[in-house]
């Protein structure tokens, strides 16, 4: 059954992405395990300007698991203990009485503290744009039956699809890595008859732009597909490799 | 009173949208380059529009709140898109599409629309394919559909769980290789606070920059709204947190008509309330009404006990269960449209059959499914929903039936249009579900994604240049205008007024109050006596707000309670016009359910002599009671009648 | 050029030297098991890699695999460093799922490195360096002896010498850690990996790192006991 906790809070906070941010503790008392880590934060907030104070800046918007706007390190992971959630599915339960829980902002050199514990992920906005696209104006295009795509194909697409452009992968990467999120579109794309035609231009683009924003390379450690909150495979990212590969080499 | 013009074309149903497209007004390719769109908002809508107008050669200013334009809340609809390409050869049609969308509007939506709505529903599954939409396929590599609420045939189109994320990455991809080449410039964490009309012309919006704070001017030939539904005047609804009504009600304030606000859905499959702190309510897709059975106990001493928690919902044994949908609607059982599957729930509660402590919840029992299909079956179905589920609630769904109940989800109310998607305001369009225009008292379910990317990719991109095709001559607006300096002054006043305040109260603790009376006075069953009084209420709650709502911070800085703020001052406001015209509206229809017109049997009573309209809200200025105007709906291709689906 | 630019090239170039190095990992071992069956034959291998010129040439290629890949882990490290940004994480937990080694490689490569400068320094430079200097004779601990005479060395250098033994234990322990992520993670940046082939991958890693490293350690405790020649001496002579 879920009882109330006690819980202590060391959060980071951070004017702006010049200032120096420390880390504050909060106590915080009787919060239900039933209560999602996001309304906890919620209930500190409200504690805090009851007070007169400022309250801590984070991103979130959908609260279930697929804007992937929620965005905090806690305890050691991005989107905390839980496996396979975002931070906004995370509930109480998975803490005890009396823990101190730390929570941090993804550290990354692509991803700028705004402040407190919103981060600018841009980064991964302007890798898309570079290429994660089928170029197809709206219209003109043929009937949706027309191109028969094996199941199998298509579930694979669906995985990779499935990402929430958290950039988890990067704040839990050591290397702070952008391959899993880039993998993940390319992947999505050339598994599919629609977006082979460009695959090797998308590669290459989306690549080359993931380099020029500071994001540092991959070491296959798998922290990324670990932490993930939509278990998007590394497989992906050995799929970018060869696609990237091929792609250069037929230059 | 001024006229309604609907600018409906003329001819057949199905030649409308055809013959409007033959005969518009084009802008030519020399001349889009020479005109400027803001474009609100970045969900299906929103995104698609602003990619589509890109693509053909107008230069877009695209702005959304979030970081960037793939979070709008169109991402979180889970269940499916419906298209009528009849894939299934289960007799599917445009017309069949256009019928159910009608008919599970409650005859309240516009013919015209609703047509054009189901002709281009094909077009759209044939573009997100292209775009490398991973929809589910069946083994021979062909498209799979599934069945959902309000239709008898199987027209919907999935991607798993998360068909509105796939549908919205889409646009998404769209947009940003739009964004790529230059011809849209996004503008990311910046919210519209207002729309400036220049010579009665909608000509550009002022925006706040989220991250600075900063007020800012931005001027185009034509403004379109995408910023979705206002349902979070509930304070708890399925919505984001951060959507809201602020932009498209700044457009009502400044002249443009709002239509049938008081429609709003509830949605039948939601997590339960757990308690004072909740936030938001999670949907459990509709898609789950395919294979799980929803019951409540025959008996009111279970009822009790499972209330009592001294008994589980798999105690309950099968003779003693209350399948009260399969009893009500035989034909359709589980699968009827969402506003009787909500009001079937809220009216067993009501009797005391609720199955959780709060007595607000009913059983949503997948154990027939599992035994018919096999747990592995069903794991592949829903699994994802299932370890939802047990995250938020600690249930284990395989083994004990899920507790649901109805939650505020969407709004079928919002901006009136005409049928070229623009509002009373000339130059200002609104799409998406920030428009009003299709689904009239009720949606049917996978039809939201279906208008939104509707309005987005194949309407707005042809209407707009009607209306822009005149001008071309219009050079380029300088934000120097004295109406954009008025504008700005006037937002900068509101916010350093909302600082001033200091008062008490936080912006949430007064934001739950109006979910409070919205809930319990404007929500599922309203009437006279309740509206009226919430109408009272919500003017003190106004008075209160502007009175002792305390704001930490500064205004021209990073402050998300000010953001709040912001919205909440419209929220109420909003609110307040959904109780004047569900008390206008003495009938019951859709969304919109009045105690008073009810059937014998507790179902939707319309009263099409009096009531065949569409309510328009006109603005009359700060505390005074707005004026409606109705534009008449003329069914000339469809004989309305009592929704009907026990047979 | 993408090799150099882009960081899928720099890790390719970091896999293909690694695959590299693992291939002469590979040889190395054969040699080794022929020292412990006889030293004669060992002594005829090391005179057949002696100054020759392709025994040289191979050596300058595989010198260029190990700076190549020692200099790339450096810079890639570097570049990977700045990529954190400034602010480090106060709290951090290896993820489940992660090998301690996949997120140590540069640790693991420098013991690597300062066991392989004590192995050269003991053979390599006693050897192929000092015939290329021309020495015919080599002191080893007071007496004089061929370069080529790589049963000598190891002889000399093993046979009842614990320390020794030991830290070349440690040493394959290193190498050991370092592979089982190195080999399979260099399939996977070629791209040769799928769902399906991952754990595959993972298994025939540690297969094989297990196997190079095992018959590395069993080989040296046989000199620490018997010398060269003592997995002979051992089975036939008595």
């Amino acid at each position: 059954m879920d009882k109330d906790i006690n819980i202590t809070l060391k959060v980071w906070r951070q004017k702006g992405p010049k200032e120096k941010g420390q880390f504050e503790t909060y106590q915080l008392k009787n919060i239900n395990q039933s209560v999602s880590f996001l309304e906890m934060l919620d209930i500190l907030n409200e504690q805090l300007v009851n007070e007169g104070k400022e309250p801590i800046v984070f991103d979130h918007d959908c609260r279930e698991g697929i804007c992937g706007m929620c965005s905090l390190y806690v305890n050691g992971h991005p989107h905390g203990p839980a496996t396979g959630a975002t931070t906004c599915q995370l509930y109480m339960r998975r803490f005890n009485d009396g823990e101190t829980i730390t929570i941090e902002p993804w550290r990354s050199a692509g991803f700028p503290v705004i402040r407190d514990l919103m981060v600018d992920r841009y980064a991964y906005d302007k890798i898309i744009q570079a290429g994660g696209f089928v170029s197809v104006n709206t219209g003109g295009v043929p009937d949706a039956n027309a191109i028969p795509i094996s199941k199998a194909d298509a579930d694979l697409a669906m995985d990779a699809a499935a990402c929430i452009g958290c950039g988890a992968c990067a704040a839990a990467c050591k290397n702070g890595s952008a391959m899993l999120f880039v993998s993940a579109k390319v992947s999505q794309l050339a598994l599919l008859p629609q977006g082979k035609v460009e695959a090797a231009r998308r590669a290459k683009a989306m690549v080359a732009k993931m380099d020029e924003l500071g994001f540092g390379n991959c070491t296959n450690t798998r922290a990324c597909e670990m932490e993930c909150p939509k278990n998007i495979s590394v497989s992906n990212i050995a799929r970018l490799n060869r696609e990237y590969i091929c792609a250069k080499l037929k230059d | 009173m001024a006229e309604i013009n609907s600018k409906i074309p003329q001819g057949p149903l199905a030649e409308k949208w055809k013959n409007y497209k033959d005969h518009q007004k084009l802008v030519n390719p020399a001349n889009k380059r020479r005109l400027d769109i803001i474009v609100v908002g970045t969900g299906l809508a929103g995104a698609s529009a602003a990619a589509s107008l890109a693509e053909m050669g107008f230069n877009v200013l695209n702005f959304c709140i979030q970081d960037s334009p793939r979070r709008a809340h169109s991402i979180a609809a889970q269940g499916g898109i419906n298209a009528a390409k009849n894939y299934q050869n289960d007799g599917d049609s445009v017309y069949r599409l256009f019928y159910d969308t009608i008919k599970g509007g409650d005859y309240r939506a516009r013919e015209a629309n609703v047509y054009r709505l189901a002709e281009v529903s094909n077009n759209i599954i044939d573009q997100c394919v292209a775009q490398g939409v991973p929809f589910a396929r069946e083994y021979g590599g062909l498209l799979d559909n599934r069945s959902f609420g309000g239709a008898q045939v199987s027209r919907t189109f999935y991607a798993r769980g998360q068909t509105g994320q796939q549908l919205l990455l889409g646009a998404y991809s769209a947009l940003s290789r739009q964004i790529g080449l230059g011809k849209v410039k996004m503008y990311t964490r910046h919210e519209m606070l207002d729309v400036v009309k220049v010579d009665g012309r909608a000509r550009g919006i002022i925006a706040r920059n989220l991250v600075t704070g900063a007020i800012e001017r931005y001027a185009a030939h034509a403004v379109v709204v995408a910023t979705g539904g206002y349902v979070n005047t509930f304070f708890l609804s399925t919505n984001a947190m951060g959507s809201n009504g602020s932009a498209a009600w700044q457009c009502y304030k400044k002249g443009a008509y709002f239509a049938n606000p008081c429609m709003v859905q509830i949605h039948p499959t939601c997590v339960p309330v757990k308690g004072d702190f909740q936030s938001k309510l999670t949907l459990m897709s509709e898609s789950l009404r395919n294979d799980g059975r929803i019951w409540v106990p025959k008996k009111l001493e279970d009822a009790k006990a499972l209330q009592a928690g001294t008994k589980k919902g798999k105690d309950i044994p099968e003779e003693d269960r209350d399948y009260y949908l399969e009893r009500r609607y035989p034909a359709f059982g589980n699968l009827v449209p969402r506003d009787v599957a909500s009001r079937a729930a809220k009216e067993r509660c009501d009797a005391g059959f609720g199955v959780n402590n709060t007595g607000l919840a009913v059983f949503l029992d997948f154990s027939d499914a599992i035994k018919r299909l096999g747990k592995e079956v069903v794991k592949q179905k829903y699994g994802n929903l299932f370890d939802m589920y047990e995250e938020i609630t600690n249930d284990d769904p395989y083994e004990t039936p899920m507790m649901i109940y109805p939650a505020l989800h969407y709004s079928m109310g919002g901006l009136w249009v005409d049928y070229e998607l623009m509002t009373s305001i000339p130059g200002l369009f609104a799409i998406g579900e920030a428009n009003f225009s299709d689904h009239g008292a009720n949606r049917l379910g996978a039809s939201a994604l279906m208008q939104g990317l509707a309005d987005g990719y194949f309407v707005l991109p042809y209407t707009i240049q009607n209306y822009l095709s005149d001008q071309i001559q219009v050079p380029r607006f300088s934000t120097d205008l004295p109406e954009f300096a008025e504008a700005e002054k006037n937002i900068k006043d509101r916010i350093q007024k909302l600082m001033n305040i200091k008062g008490k109260a936080t912006v949430d603790s007064i934001h739950r109050k109006l979910g409070h009376i919205m809930w319990e006075h404007v929500g599922m069953a309203r009437n006279e006596e309740g509206l009226k009084e919430a109408i009272q209420m919500l003017k003190d709650l106004k008075k209160e707000f502007w009175s002792n709502v305390f704001i930490p911070g500064k205004g021209e800085d990073l402050n998300t309670e000010l953001e709040k703020a912001l919205r909440l001052a419209d929220f109420i406001e909003i609110g307040t016009l959904m109780a004047h015209d569900a008390c206008d509206r003495a009938e019951s229809c859709g969304g919109h359910f009045r105690l008073e017109h009810q059937t014998e049997e507790g179902e939707a009573l319309r009263h099409d002599d009096k009531f065949m309209y569409v309510s328009c809200w006109e603005y009359q200025g700060e505390d005074k009671d707005p004026v409606m105007l109705k534009e008449p709906l003329n069914y000339e291709f469809v004989v309305p009648q009592t929704r009907n689906y026990k047979k | 050029m993408w090799l150099l630019n882009s960081s899928i090239g720099k890790k390719l170039i970091m896999s293909i030297s690694g695959l590299f190095l693992i291939l002469f990992l590979v040889f190395h071992v054969s040699m080794n098991v022929v020292a412990v069956f006889s030293g004669a034959a060992y002594d005829m291998v090391c005179g057949f890699l002696g100054s020759n010129w392709y025994a040289v040439a191979g050596t300058l290629v595989l010198a260029a695999g190990f700076i190549i890949h020692i200099i790339y882990a450096f810079i890639l490290t570097m570049e990977n460093r700045k990529a954190r940004g400034n602010d480090r994480y106060a709290v951090s937990a290896r993820p489940k799922g992660v090998e301690w080694a996949s997120q140590n490689m540069l640790v693991l490569g420098i013991i690597v490195i300062l066991f392989a400068i004590l192995h050269f320094s003991q053979f390599w430079y006693k050897m192929m360096f000092a015939e290329l200097m021309g020495n015919h004779e080599v002191m080893l601990g007071g007496a004089a002896v061929s370069p080529q005479s790589g049963s000598a060395f190891i002889d000399y250098y093993f046979k009842g010498n614990i320390v020794i033994t030991v830290l070349y234990l440690v040493w394959y322990a290193a190498l050991w850690f370092h592979l089982t992520h190195g080999f399979w993670s260099a399939i996977h940046t070629l791209g040769w990996n799928n769902t399906v082939w991952m754990s595959r991958w993972e298994c025939i890693s540690k297969i094989f790192a297990t196997v190079i490293c095992a018959v590395f350690a069993i080989i040296t405790i046989i000199f620490y006991l018997n010398g060269v020649g003592g997995g002979c001496s051992a089975t036939c002579v008595h």
